[in-house]
C-alpha cells in the first residue's frame, strides 16, 4: 500500500480518538442541556473542577493550602499520605453529587421558569466561581495525573497492523496512543449506560418527561429538585470522567476548562438534545479536523485545526439548526 | 342556594372542600376573591365560567401547581379528605389521590404515547405486575392509545392527545381528577367521546371528577353538579339539571332566550342592571 494511504488511515484513527473526547465533553452539555433546557456554559470547567479534586485527593494535598499559607505563614501543603486512585475517584464522585445539590439547592431553583438567557449567564458565573475556588483550593500549577491509566503508544496494534503495509518497507504498523484507546472503550460505556438510562428506566423517563414539559411533569408528581440534582450529578460524573481522560493526557492545567469551547461545534454538528449526537458530532469533528490538516493544511499554511470545527458548525447553522440528531421541532399545522 | 359551603348532597360524603380562597398572582394581581366548593366523592362537579373566570385558578390552588406560576392561596384553605392541603407538594397530592390534568393537554411530546402513560405511574411503587394491568385497563377505555402507543405524542391528535393526559392521569391510580377544559379545541364529536369516556370513568372506576369547562352545555349534561364562577366568584351553584333549567343560565351560557337572540352591547347592560350577586 502507498504511504499516503496508511498515513491518512492512520489520521482518519486519530481523529476518531480525538473525536471520543471532543464527545465526553459534549456529553455534559447535552445531559443537562436536555432536561432543564440550561446551557451549562460550566461544563468545562466542571470537568477542571473534578479533575484538580481528585489529583487534590490523590496526593493528599491540604485544600486552600496557599490561602492558610499566606493568612498564617505556615507552609503546610500535605497531610502526608496517599490515597488509592479507586477510593479517590469516588470520593471526587460524592463531591460531584455535593456540587450538583448545592447548585441546584442555592441557584436553579430560585431561577425556575426565568428566560433561557438568565440561566446561561448564571452559568457563566458559575463557571467563573468554579475556576476561582479551584484556583484558590488546589493551586495553579499543572498537575501531572496518574489514575494508572497505561500511556503511550500501543504495540500490539503496531505489530498486528504491520501486514496491512503490504510489503510496505516504511510501514511498521499503525501508531495509536493506549490512552485515547481506553478513552474510546470509557466514552462507548458510558453513552450506552447512559441511553439505557434514559430510556429504560422510571428515572431516566421521568428525566425526558420534565425535559418536554416542567408544568405537565409537575402535575403528574415527578420531584423537579430530585431530576434536576440527578441530573447535574450525571453531567458531574461525565466531567469528572473527561477531566480524568484529558487530566492523563496532558496534565490537569486550566486551559482545560477550554475544550468547553472545542464542544461548541460538536454539539450544534450533533444536535443539543441527542447523546447519540455528541458522539457521532465529536467523530466527526475529530476525524474531520484532522483530514482537513492532513489533505487541506499543507495548501493553506497548515493550523487549519483551530478554526475547521467552527466553520463546519457554522454551515450546520445555516443548513440544519437542529444538528444531525437534535430532536425534531414538533410543530402540528 | 348560593351559600356554596352546604353539601351538595346530604349523606355523600365529602372529598374536596375549598373554603372561601383568594388567590393572587405576582402580590399584586387577585384572582379569585373567595371561592368555595366542594367534591363529593364519586360524582362529576363541574366548574363553569368564561375565560379569565378563574376556572383554571381554582384547579391550580387544589393542586398546588400554583407555585411554579408565582401565584399564591392568600386566604381560605383547601382541604382534602379534611386535611389541609396547602404545604403539601404536587407529588405528594398525586400520592394522596389528587391529580389534576391541565389545561390544553401539555403531553410529553418526545415520548412515545406509551412512555407518557407511564410517567403517570411515577409515584407509584407497586410494581411492573400492577404497572401493566393499569396500563390495559388505560387502553381498555382508550383502545385508540394501544394502536398509536409507539408514535411520538407530538405528533397524535389533539383527540388522542387529550386522551393520552387523561390516560397519564388514571395511571396515577387516582381517587380524584381534576380535568381542565378537555373539550378545548376539539371537535364536537370527539368532545362527546371524551366526556363519554369520562361518565364511564365515574361509573365504573368510581374517579371522582372537578371539571373546569367553557362548554357549558356538554358540562351540564355529564356533570351532577355545577358552580358558575364569574371574575372569581362563585355566582351561582346547584345540581347540574337544575342549572340546565335555570334561565339566567340558559340566557349568558347556553345561548337561548325566549325573546330570541340579543346583541351583545344589550347583554352587557342587561348583565349589569341585574347581578346575580347582590
Amino acid at each position: 500500500m502507498p504511504d499516503s494511504l496508511l498515513f491518512g488511515t492512520e489520521v482518519v484513527l486519530n481523529g476518531l480518538m480525538a473525536g471520543v473526547l471532543y464527545a465526553l465533553v459534549a456529553l455534559g452539555f447535552v445531559l443537562i442541556y436536555k432536561a432543564s433546557g440550561i446551557f451549562n456554559y460550566a461544563q468545562g470547567v466542571m470537568a477542571l473542577f473534578a479533575a484538580m479534586t481528585l489529583y487534590g485527593i490523590m496526593v493528599g494535598q491540604v485544600p486552600f493550602a496557599h490561602l492558610i499559607n499566606a493568612i498564617f505563614g505556615t507552609h503546610i501543603h500535605h497531610f502526608g499520605w496517599e490515597v488509592p486512585a479507586i477510593i479517590a475517584i469516588v470520593l471526587t464522585i460524592a463531591v460531584m453529587v455535593l456540587f450538583a445539590w448545592l447548585v441546584q439547592q442555592y441557584i436553579f431553583r430560585h431561577l425556575v421558569g426565568q428566560e433561557p438567557i438568565i440561566l446561561f449567564m448564571a452559568t457563566i458565573g458559575l463557571a467563573y466561581f468554579l475556576e476561582g475556588v479551584a484556583d484558590l483550593m488546589w493551586g495553579s500549577e499543572i498537575k501531572a495525573l496518574d489514575v494508572g491509566l497505561p500511556q503511550g503508544g500501543s504495540f500490539w496494534i503496531e505489530e498486528n497492523t504491520q501486514w496491512m503495509g503490504m510489503g510496505n518497507e516504511n510501514f511498521y504498523g499503525f501508531f495509536l496512543d493506549q490512552l485515547d484507546l481506553i478513552a474510546t472503550v470509557i466514552a462507548a460505556v458510558l453513552v450506552i449506560a447512559l441511553v439505557a438510562f434514559s430510556q429504560y428506566t422510571k428515572q431516566g423517563r421521568a428525566m425526558r418527561a420534565v425535559a418536554d414539559d416542567h408544568q405537565a411533569a409537575l402535575s403528574v408528581g415527578i420531584n423537579l429538585n430530585f431530576i434536576w440534582v440527578l441530573v447535574w450529578s450525571v453531567a458531574g460524573f461525565v466531567a469528572l470522567v473527561a477531566g480524568i481522560v484529558w487530566g492523563s493526557k496532558s496534565g490537569v492545567q486550566f486551559s482545560l476548562s477550554l475544550i468547553a469551547l472545542k464542544a461548541l461545534p460538536v454539539l450544534m454538528l450533533g444536535g443539543f438534545t441527542s447523546i447519540p449526537g455528541a458522539i457521532v458530532g465529536g467523530l466527526i469533528i475529530g476525524v474531520g479536523e484532522k483530514l482537513f490538516e492532513f489533505a487541506i493544511g499543507p495548501l493553506v499554511g497548515g493550523a487549519t485545526e483551530n478554526w475547521f470545527a467552527y466553520v463546519l458548525a457554522l454551515l450546520f447553522l445555516v443548513f440544519r439548526p437542529q444538528g444531525l440528531f437534535g430532536d425534531k421541532i414538533i410543530e402540528r399545522v | 342556594m348560593l351559600d356554596a359551603a352546604n353539601t351538595n348532597d346530604v349523606g355523600v360524603e365529602t372529598l374536596l372542600e375549598v373554603n372561601n380562597i383568594e388567590v393572587i398572582y405576582n402580590h399584586v394581581i387577585l384572582v379569585l376573591k373567595g371561592v368555595s366548593l366542594n367534591v363529593p366523592k364519586g360524582g362529576i362537579t363541574a366548574l363553569l365560567g368564561g375565560n379569565g373566570a378563574g376556572k383554571t385558578t381554582t384547579l391550580k390552588a387544589i393542586s398546588n401547581l400554583l407555585h411554579s406560576e408565582r401565584g399564591e392561596v392568600t386566604k381560605g384553605s383547601v382541604k382534602y379528605r379534611g386535611t389541609d392541603v396547602h404545604d403539601l407538594d404536587p407529588a405528594d397530592l398525586v400520592r394522596k389521590g389528587v391529580i389534576q390534568v391541565m389545561e390544553g393537554r401539555h403531553c410529553f411530546e418526545h415520548l412515545t404515547v406509551e412512555e407518557n402513560l407511564l410517567t403517570g405511574y411515577y409515584t407509584r411503587t407497586s410494581g411492573k405486575a400492577e404497572m401493566q394491568r393499569d396500563l390495559e385497563l388505560v387502553y381498555n377505555y382508550f383502545p385508540r392509545l394501544k394502536e398509536r402507543r409507539k408514535s411520538l405524542a407530538g405528533y397524535t391528535s389533539g383527540g388522542e392527545q387529550q386522551m393520552v393526559a387523561i390516560g397519564r392521569a388514571l395511571m396515577a391510580n387516582p381517587e380524584t381528577i381534576l380535568l381542565d377544559e378537555p373539550s378545548m379545541g376539539l371537535a364536537p364529536q370527539l368532545v362527546e367521546e371524551i366526556f363519554g369516556i369520562v361518565k364511564d370513568l365515574n361509573e365504573k372506576e368510581g374517579v371522582s371528577f372537578l371539571l373546569a369547562e367553557q362548554n357549558t352545555n356538554v358540562a351540564l349534561r355529564f356533570a351532577h353538579y355545577g358552580y358558575i364562577l364569574e371574575s372569581g366568584r362563585v355566582v351561582m351553584d346547584g345540581p347540574a339539571a337544575d342549572l340546565r333549567e335555570n334561565p339566567d343560565v340558559k340566557e349568558f351560557y347556553l345561548g337561548m332566550s325566549e325573546e330570541g337572540r340579543k346583541s351583545f352591547r344589550d347583554v352587557r347592560s342587561y348583565r349589569r342592571r341585574k347581578r346575580w350577586l347582590s
